[in-house]
């Protein structure tokens, strides 16, 4: 996980709010920005000196695609040469380049701590989380690409609003018509009921399942494994009840549910907060059989 | 956002040296099993002629047993067939959630036992076609 801080270089250009009153103030507020680029300019050719004298440095190799700047349209790979660390994730070599070579590089990323879900990445051939991947693990050059089987809005973000409808679909939200009595009576869950969904609560949205996914990018209803593990979250919380469970199970067996799998356990594979999502997956099978199947 | 960039189809089928055990297995399983149904059809044109009359029957197959491709694609349809019945047995399992951890190791098994039981089986299938 991503332990380092950013070098953060304090922003002086506030100009542009505080409304220049007279010519004498103008002219302090063009020195100062005169000041800060030639500061940042510095700072840049510096650092760029200093990546290129240092012996450890790491290659990543990555796509590049921007649809709004003529020459930009064709997507391409650029190379960058990323002074290494001791802990250096994927991400942080990302900021560094994004930060000291080509500001226009564009990625999703908030947390740096594999919570927030915005960085999966398609890093070396696999879907991984950059903030959690260590850049020691890799073999040079690191190729960094957007998630497969999405597309591409620029360079490596893509769009997730289809990963973001199939998590909706099965209905994310803990719900019940199974009211304790009291009104002021808490909705307890048993140490065991808790330890069966405790794998699956740990869910971040980060969509490197869906993007693994053979069967996903061939049936794009497929609800995916991230949605169905999610739906496993709910459908196994026994204050839920009986009536929901047979609600959610009917989403579930649906043609474009889990009967999509086909084990290839791709998914399970790549999730980095390591849910094995083909076991959920089979167990709802089970499930849905054991629900329609009544010999007895 | 006006556009976005869809990587298409080409792109797709490019990331197959990307894929993992479980994704292999499922393209060698999916493949066994509809070259076992092709192979029912001839299984079933040759095993006809029988209708015919016993020596018909008789000629077609040793015409067909002579034949050098012959003798190989015998030993191709037990590499297929074994590996389909052992992958499918390891998917059963898979099914019933019992050994998931070991999926990719039981694929390898699977491929492992099938070239064994290949390499043992080509002296019976190949005697006799050099002679
Ligand atoms: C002991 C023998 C066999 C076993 C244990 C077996 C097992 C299986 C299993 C478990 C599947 C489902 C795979 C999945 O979950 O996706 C499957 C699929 C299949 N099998 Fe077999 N099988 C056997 C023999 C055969 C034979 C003799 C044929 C051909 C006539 C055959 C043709 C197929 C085909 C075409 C599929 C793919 C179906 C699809 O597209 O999903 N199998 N087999
Ligand atoms: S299940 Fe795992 S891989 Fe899929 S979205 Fe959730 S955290 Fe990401
Ligand atoms: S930046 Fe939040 S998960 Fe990686």
């Amino acid at each position: 996980m991503s332990t380092q801080l950013p070098d953060q270089t304090e922003d002086e250009s506030s100009a542009g709010e505080a409304e220049p009153t007279s010519a004498a103030q103008e002219r302090r507020m063009a020195k100062k920005r005169e000041r800060a680029a030639e500061r940042d300019e510095k700072r840049q050719a510096e650092e760029a000196e200093a990546a290129l004298a240092d012996e450890e440095t790491y290659h990543l190799k990555v796509f590049r695609y921007d649809p709004e700047i003529e020459g930009k349209k064709e997507p391409r790979f650029d190379d960058f040469h990323v002074p290494y660390h001791k802990g250096m994730t994927v991400l942080d070599a990302l900021m560094y380049a994004r930060d000291t070579y080509d500001s226009s590089l564009t990625f999703r990323h908030s947390c740096r701590q594999a919570v927030c879900g915005s960085d999966a990445m398609f890093v070396n051939g696999r879907q991984r989380l950059c903030c959690k991947t260590q850049l020691s693990d890799l073999e040079e050059p690191v190729r960094i690409e957007p998630l497969p089987h999405a597309e591409v809005v620029k360079d490596l973000v893509v769009d997730m609003e289809h990963f973001y409808d199939q998590m909706e679909a099965v209905e994310p939200y803990f719900q019940t018509n199974d009211l304790p009595d009291g009104e002021l009576e808490e909705q307890r869950q048993s140490r065991e009921n808790r330890e069966k969904v405790k794998m699956s609560t740990r869910c971040i949205w980060c969509g490197a399942c869906m993007s693994s996914c053979n069967i996903a990018a061939g049936d794009n209803e497929y609800l995916g494994p991230a949605a169905i593990n999610k739906a496993y979250r709910f459908t196994m919380d026994e204050r839920e009840g009986e009536d929901m469970k047979q609600q959610r199970l009917e989403i579930l067996e649906q043609e474009h549910g889990v009967w999509r799998c086909q084990t290839q356990f791709s998914c399970t594979e790549v999730c980095p907060k390591d849910i094995p999502l083909t076991e959920h997956i089979q167990e709802l099978k089970r499930e849905a059989v054991k629900n329609n199947l009544k010999f007895w | 956002m006006s556009q976005s960039y869809n990587r298409g189809l080409i792109e797709d089928f490019g990331r197959w040296r990307e894929f993992s055990a479980g994704m292999w297995a499922w393209v060698f399983h999916k493949f066994t099993g509809w070259v076992l149904v092709g192979y029912l059809f001839t299984h079933i044109a040759v095993l006809s002629t029988a209708l015919q009359s016993p020596d018909a029957y008789t000629t077609t197959i040793q015409s067909l047993e002579s034949l050098l491709v012959v003798r190989i694609l015998e030993v191709g349809l037990l590499s297929v067939a074994v590996f389909h019945i052992l992958n499918g047995l390891r998917l059963l399992f898979v099914d019933l959630g019992v050994g998931l951890e070991a999926q990719d190791k039981s694929f390898y098994a699977s491929l492992l036992l099938t070239g064994a039981i290949a390499v043992a089986s080509v002296p019976t299938f190949l005697a006799g076609v050099f002679g």
